[in-house]
């Protein structure tokens, strides 16, 4: 058997791009897929995840339940559900819109921030959940004590100590959500997974496109690890404890 | 100044405090002392409404704290609380740890709230430390920057919950000296503390806690000269050597 490893150089049927173009195309559409759904899911983990810390029985409850609901399903039978849900929910103009006016890879870009989205906030809100739990209970009182009120608490005092503490964990939430987006695929998204089958089709080289797509990947996920390691210092306070 | 009427908590069935009555006056310095598990620290963080309670009632300064009506953070920035284990907030420089809540609570401008932090920590003799961050300081340090943050709102009155428990022996002293001397100059004052060193020189009052209830309330004087009860007798045997 013998490979192509040219094969990412040479022009495909359409226009003048390569197939590295399209593996491109890929990485774009993967990258903005991922970014977008964690947009959703920090902002709706993070308001999960302090519901989750107060005392109010109906914001705390529903928080449970929103996490046990998102976090329960597997995240491809959520895709299809969405996929199939959405345009439902939508109605009037919106409904028109999403099915008929805008091209299939657009609305599937949509369905799936919303689903991989959702998915990865419930993750996210146990993370913000387990950092503001496990900061000293003195700390809240410290700044309750001084007058802050529960949200001024929250804002100045235990969401920045929380939040430094869960950056490694959200560190590997970021590479899974990069890794999960490819289910997104599934319906029809044109992704770096998506990719894989066009290039096949037009080429009939699979290990080649594998290699190349998991080169993307790899590469993409060390891009994250490198942000991450540099906001990780960022943020990291002074620490030279000496006694006390 | 505060005065606590019948207090009693509960966690699930477990009573913590039992019709817990006590006042503490203007410029008195009042310290709580008993054995661990006692009730003191609960009894204390009551005081200015951290630990709700079930029964009773308490005032400060007029204000009726279990009435749910009370604003509490407005009423706890005139209660100046410092903890057993500091509490700075470690992300927060020591200035703007003393900066944070005057300039979100009392509204004071930044610069204002700057020089109220400096010439506090100048007092506590902090004040080349302003920059850094709370665990650059040694427990001793961050414990006077605490007892600064909450002096910088004005209080009308300090509690101090096992202020120098979890200090090393050396660095007692620079705490327990800021507050004799904020005894000293009038502060109303209510204190958890084992240091009876400190309770002989600056308490008005002694109040003996044991099982969740306030055993003796007394002159300073008549606890350590006659305790009544063999309980209050029995800690102090065990706490003075």
């Amino acid at each position: 058997m013998s490979f192509n490893w040219t094969l990412f150089f040479e022009s495909t049927p359409y226009g003048d791009e390569i197939y590295l173009n399209w593996l491109f195309d890929g990485i774009i559409i993967t990258v903005s897929l991922a970014v977008t759904a964690w947009i959703i899911a920090f902002l709706l983990g993070s308001i999960v995840g302090i519901c989750r810390t107060l005392e109010n029985k109906f914001l705390n409850g529903f928080a449970a339940g929103y996490i046990q609901l998102f976090r329960n399903i597997p995240l491809l039978v959520q895709m299809f559900l969405w996929y199939m849900l959405f345009p439902e929910i939508l109605s009037g103009s919106l409904k028109i819109w999403f099915i008929s006016g805008i091209s299939p890879n657009v609305s599937a870009f949509i369905t799936a921030a919303i689903a991989l989205g959702l998915f990865t906030s419930a993750r996210i809100a146990e993370q913000v959940r387990t950092g503001i739990q496990t900061l000293p209970i003195g700390q809240r009182y410290a700044a309750i004590a001084l007058g802050l009120t529960n949200r001024q608490a929250y804002m100045y005092v235990l969401l920045p100590n929380a939040y430094r503490r869960i950056i490694p964990p959200l560190t590997s939430e970021m590479t899974n959500i990069i890794k999960n987006s490819s289910v997104a695929s599934t319906i029809g998204l044109i992704d770096l997974i998506g990719q894989i089958d066009r290039i096949n089709d037009a080429t009939n080289s699979i290990v080649e496109i594998l290699c190349g797509v998991t080169i993307a990947f790899m590469l993409i996920n060390y891009a994250v690890l490198t942000i991450m390691r540099f906001v990780e210092k960022q943020t990291r306070l002074p620490n030279m404890n000496h006694g006390g | 100044m505060i005065s606590l009427e019948n207090v009693s908590k509960w966690y699930g069935k477990f009573q913590v405090l039992k019709n817990c009555t006590t006042k503490v006056g203007k410029g008195e310095v009042v310290v709580v002392c008993g054995p661990s598990g006692s009730g003191k620290s609960t009894l204390i963080k009551t005081v200015n409404g951290l630990e709700p309670i079930q029964k009773g009632k308490i005032i400060i300064d007029r204000t009726e704290i279990t009435n749910p009506s009370t604003n509490l953070a407005k009423l706890r920035s005139k209660v100046g609380m410092v903890f057993q284990h500091f509490e700075l907030f470690p992300h927060l420089t020591i200035l703007k740890n003393l900066t944070l809540a005057q300039v979100k609570v009392l509204g004071r401008s930044n610069e204002e709230a700057r020089e109220k932090a400096l010439s506090l920590l100048d007092r506590v003799g902090l004040l080349a430390h302003a920059d850094k961050y709370p665990a650059q300081l040694s427990g001793g340090q961050q414990q006077r920057v605490a007892i600064a943050r909450a002096l910088c709102m004005d209080p009308i009155v300090m509690l101090f919950d096992e202020p120098t428990s979890a200090l090393d022996p050396e660095m007692v002293n620079e705490v327990l000296d800021v507050m004799v001397e904020l005894a000293y100059e009038g502060m109303t004052m209510m204190v958890v503390t084992h240091e009876m060193g400190f309770a002989r020189k600056v308490a008005h009052r002694v109040i003996f806690m044991d099982a969740g209830e306030i055993i003796e309330d007394t002159s300073k004087e008549q606890f350590f000269t006659n305790p009544q009860s063999d309980r209050a007798k029995d800690f102090l045997a065990k706490i003075i050597h």
